[in-house]
């Protein structure tokens, strides 16, 4: 099957370091691949990378049949990728159905005359949105705390709520940033059902950015391993496990 | 030619005020990623502190007011006022950021750029207020002559004071900001706030002493103007501070060779543009050439890029 | 709010009966009165970039010059030569308000483009040096009066224009603001990278807050020229444009209910001062102070900022929250 996102041996230089150097990742549609590796390996910034905020300074990535090199992210955004952040970026004066709600921006067809002169294809629209987000939060139980200040929620639930924000784009490829970071044990468990449960229901690539590695291995097909911005090594759970240059990578020498 | 030498002094002379007051723009802004709105007024209060030491000075250190001879007298009390001036606006500089700015530290930068508006126009109207808003004549706290035997070239005495006394305030930063403990403190807040406080430096000792320094050289600036320019009054600062913080952002925000580099050239190009083109556009170049920096290369000349971090 | 375009309606209904007796009233409260108006467009506009948007500009008495100028010289060049055409003089006042909005309109597209890819305080100092390029412009066009300034023959100015205005910049600003689409000045405020990420072209809500409130301000600027039969570029420098941020910051960014409040309030106190300075029982000494608005605006804007930034009339709401506890 055709990769859904190919990333062609991109580099990503800032100065004298080189972030990204010469990667080559492939994720084919409704694929859940975890990409790892020691901090500062650069997969934030294959992230940023994939998502238009850096541009690669050689090589290319093609997503869908097309290049994305160049677009700015909501462009980028529209093709059909969506992702989630390390350090949890909600939007803080919105109310959690807003963030929602904002996100669905996107795909809306009326723009600010309709909004002026509230027309009968204006609600509509508007109807359509609050039925949208309501069902989304729904299925991600949080319709109950719609109104509330998205920062006052729970942890574990601003993480959800970024999940069900990034879903309301419709995306195509979901890319996840380390989304179990600062969760316990249980929480992590319901996070790996919550992310296949994603992945099926919503029909989905996810790429997977994670340090815990029980969670890594527990829910992904495949595996890549980046260290000093290198892809080291690429494969199943059990190829990864078993990789000498992936475990002296992780230990040291 | 000799004609164009000649602008070229007194660009270079002006440059030399923007220079100084640019230098404590972009310190403050190295340290603090703020734009201190207020920096221009302090070459305000430092040109009026001046104005009202020189009195008391003179009744000390008694001046030869006789404009024809050089006195030694007369320097030291010019150098005494200077002085004097540079370690009150040091002090306001210091007060400012301790009453307004820093319990802002934490908060959005919109809100102490608001702020710093706020302190702007109170200095400007309080100064008013203080000073009476009519034009003060600086008195002459040094020989006003220009230079013998250059021909046709007109270099006056007090630009080659301002010439001088500029180039050794920057040759003192330079040695404070490279080889002090301050200094190096300074720098490194500058790049990274946090690990600077985790080194063990205290990081409202090195905001303030920023601020004393940059307020310093502002005054400065504002007496040496004044030597050339006598006619001062509370809304002197408003233009020579939007254009230093030009000449900064010129430079480089957050660079001090920039900041000296944008001043000079500043300086120079507002000298021309008043001396070949027209009078009229004196105070637009400058803001011409913030917005075409600001849309072409937004880091100046000597900056460094900043990304944020995702 | 259901049905804001009966409200609207009835609001406007409502104007047009008081305007009919505006001659009975006292003019020194109509004066007030027509101020007021003109400082809500202005403020209620500003707020829609600076509040909702989050984009900091401070050239916005640029704008409001702009629409002045433009007007006025429609008023005193070309309406003489429409003498006895089908408009009327009321006709053309509207014509010559509109034009002035949408030069203004243009303007605002013309500084909005290039200038919105910059942040925070570089953004305000890039509009503050637009403003007074604008402002240059004028002084040094003496087709339209240079620093002599331009008289304008006629007072079109009333209170049903004025308010009329007014009721339409609020009602744009809000409903805008308030839908699916206009939630996405918000986001450009809270977090712009999160924002792209989530298909928000962030550019083009910038532009479109920029060019928005620019033609309101162009439109205030026309009916303030109207008013006051004379303008002078001086009129529309930088501290006009602080004049208006401090009703923004005053009401608070994002509140539209409280802007208008504060452009009421700052109306107002300018005249309380000025009254309070003749009173003879203050010592002269501190007189000079007291009618000095200057020094008391600022010193409201540092105390607010230090005290309140959220605005006085904010909610403890999510907004106040991340004026508050943002980091650097």
């Amino acid at each position: 099957m055709k990769a859904l996102l190919e990333i062609q041996d991109c580099t990503v230089q800032f100065g004298g370091l080189k972030a990204v150097a010469e990667l080559n990742l492939a994720i084919r549609e409704r694929e859940l691949v975890g990409l790892i590796g020691p901090n500062g390996a650069g997969k934030t910034t294959v992230f940023n990378l994939i998502t238009g905020v850096y541009q690669p300074t050689a090589g290319d990535i093609w997503f869908d049949g097309k290049s994305v090199v160049g677009r700015r992210p909501y462009q980028i955004t529209a093709r059909g990728i969506a992702r989630t952040f390390q350090n949890i970026r909600l939007f803080a004066s919105l109310s959690v159905f807003d963030n929602v709600r904002a996100a669905c921006n996107l795909h809306l067809r009326n723009g600010v005359s309709h909004a002026l002169w509230r027309g009968e294809s204006f609600h509509r629209e508007e109807q359509e949105v609050e039925a949208m987000a309501e069902e989304l939060l729904a299925i991600f139980h949080l319709d109950h705390l719609r109104d509330a200040e998205c920062t006052s929620l729970p942890y574990g639930d601003q993480r959800r709520l970024e999940i069900v924000r990034a879903l309301a784009t419709k995306p195509k490829l979901l890319l996840l940033d380390e989304p179990a970071a600062g969760m316990n044990p249980t929480e992590k468990q319901e996070l790996m059902r919550l992310i296949r449960f994603t992945q099926e229901k919503f029909e989905l690539a996810v790429l997977l950015v994670e340090h815990d590695m029980r969670v890594v291995m527990g829910i992904c097909e495949r595996i890549a391993v980046l260290d000093y911005g290198v892809k080291i090594a690429e494969g199943t759970p059990e190829e990864i496990r078993n990789n000498r240059r992936v475990i002296e990578a992780y230990l040291g020498e | 030619m000799i004609e164009f030498l000649q602008q070229l002094i007194n660009g270079l002379s002006l440059g030399a005020i923007y220079a100084l007051i640019a230098l404590g723009y972009t310190m403050v802004y190295g340290v603090l990623k703020f734009i201190n709105f207020a920096h221009g007024d302090v070459y305000m209060v430092g040109a009026f502190a001046g104005y009202y030491l020189a009195p008391w000075v003179w009744k000390v250190i008694p001046a030869g007011h006789d404009s024809s001879r050089f006195s030694w007298s007369t320097s030291a009390g010019a150098f005494v006022i200077l002085l004097l001036s540079m370690a009150i606006c040091a002090a306001l500089g210091v007060l400012i950021e301790r009453l307004v700015y820093r319990p802002l530290r934490a908060r959005p930068r919109l809100t102490v750029l608001i702020t710093a508006i706020g302190v702007s126009i109170f200095l400007e109207n309080f100064g008013q207020y203080l000073f009476g808003a009519d034009p003060k004549s600086f008195p002459e706290i040094l020989p006003d002559r220009a230079i013998e035997g250059l021909g046709d070239l007109t270099v006056m005495v007090n630009q080659v004071v301002v010439f001088a006394v500029t180039l050794i305030l920057l040759i003192a930063l330079r040695y404070i900001v490279m080889n002090t403990k301050m200094g190096t403190a300074m720098r490194a807040l500058s790049y990274n706030p946090a690990a600077a406080s985790l080194m063990g430096i205290n990081n409202n000792v090195i905001i303030a002493f920023t601020f004393g320094l940059g307020s310093a050289l502002a005054a400065a600036a504002g007496i040496l103007n004044a030597i050339n320019y006598p006619s001062i009054d509370p809304l002197m600062g408003i233009l020579p501070g939007i254009k230093a913080f030009v000449a900064a952002v010129l430079g480089g925000i957050g660079n001090l060779g920039g900041a000296v580099l944008g001043g000079l050239i500043l300086g120079v190009l507002e000298t021309l543009v008043v001396g070949y083109v027209s009078p009229m556009y004196r105070d637009a170049i400058a803001f011409a050439v913030l917005i075409l920096i600001l849309l072409f290369k937004p880091n100046g000349l000597l900056g460094r890029a900043e990304k944020e971090k995702v | 709010m259901n049905r804001p375009k009966t409200w609207l309606i009835l609001f406007v209904l409502l104007v047009w009966a008081a305007s009919r007796f505006q001659d009975a009233i006292n003019p020194y409260y109509f004066d007030i009165l027509i101020t007021i108006g003109i400082n809500i467009i202005l403020g209620v506009s500003l707020n829609l970039v600076n509040g909702y948007t989050g984009q900091f500009s401070l050239g916005h008495a640029g704008f409001m010059a702009v629409g002045a100028y433009l007007s006025a010289a429609i008023t005193v060049f070309l309406t003489p030569r429409l003498d006895g055409g089908a408009m009327g003089a009321t006709g053309l006042f509207v014509v010559a308000l509109v034009a002035g909005g949408l030069g203004a309109a243009l303007t605002g597209l013309a500084v909005g483009v290039p200038s919105l890819r910059l942040k925070g305080d570089y953004l305000a100092i890039v509009t503050l040096g637009f403003g007074e390029i604008i402002r240059v412009v004028f002084q040094n066009t003496e087709a339209l009066g240079g620093s002599r300034g331009l008289s304008i023959p006629t007072r079109e100015t009333g209170l049903f224009g004025t308010y009329l205005v007014a009721a339409l910049t609020i009602y744009v600003v809000v409903l805008l603001v308030h839908s699916t689409y206009g939630r996405g000045f918000l986001t450009v405020r809270d977090d712009e990278i999160a924002a792209e990420s989530m298909g928000i072209n962030t550019t083009k809500y910038k532009v479109i807050a920029f060019v928005v409130a620019a033609f309101f301000a162009g439109i205030a600027g026309g009916l303030y020229a109207h008013f006051k039969q004379f303008i002078h570029p001086e009129g529309f420098g930088f501290l006009r444009s602080v004049d208006i941020v401090v009703i923004v910051i005053l009401g608070g960014m994002g509140n539209t209910p409280g802007v208008i409040l504060a452009a009421i309030l700052l109306t107002i106190l300018p005249e309380g001062l000025r009254t309070l300075g003749n009173w003879e029982a203050l010592p002269t000494s501190l007189r000079a102070l007291v009618q000095n608005r200057m020094i008391l605006y600022s010193l409201l804007l540092i105390v607010l900022m230090l005290t309140r930034p959220q605005g006085l009339f904010s909610g403890g709401g999510r907004f106040t929250k991340w004026l508050k506890g943002r980091g650097a």
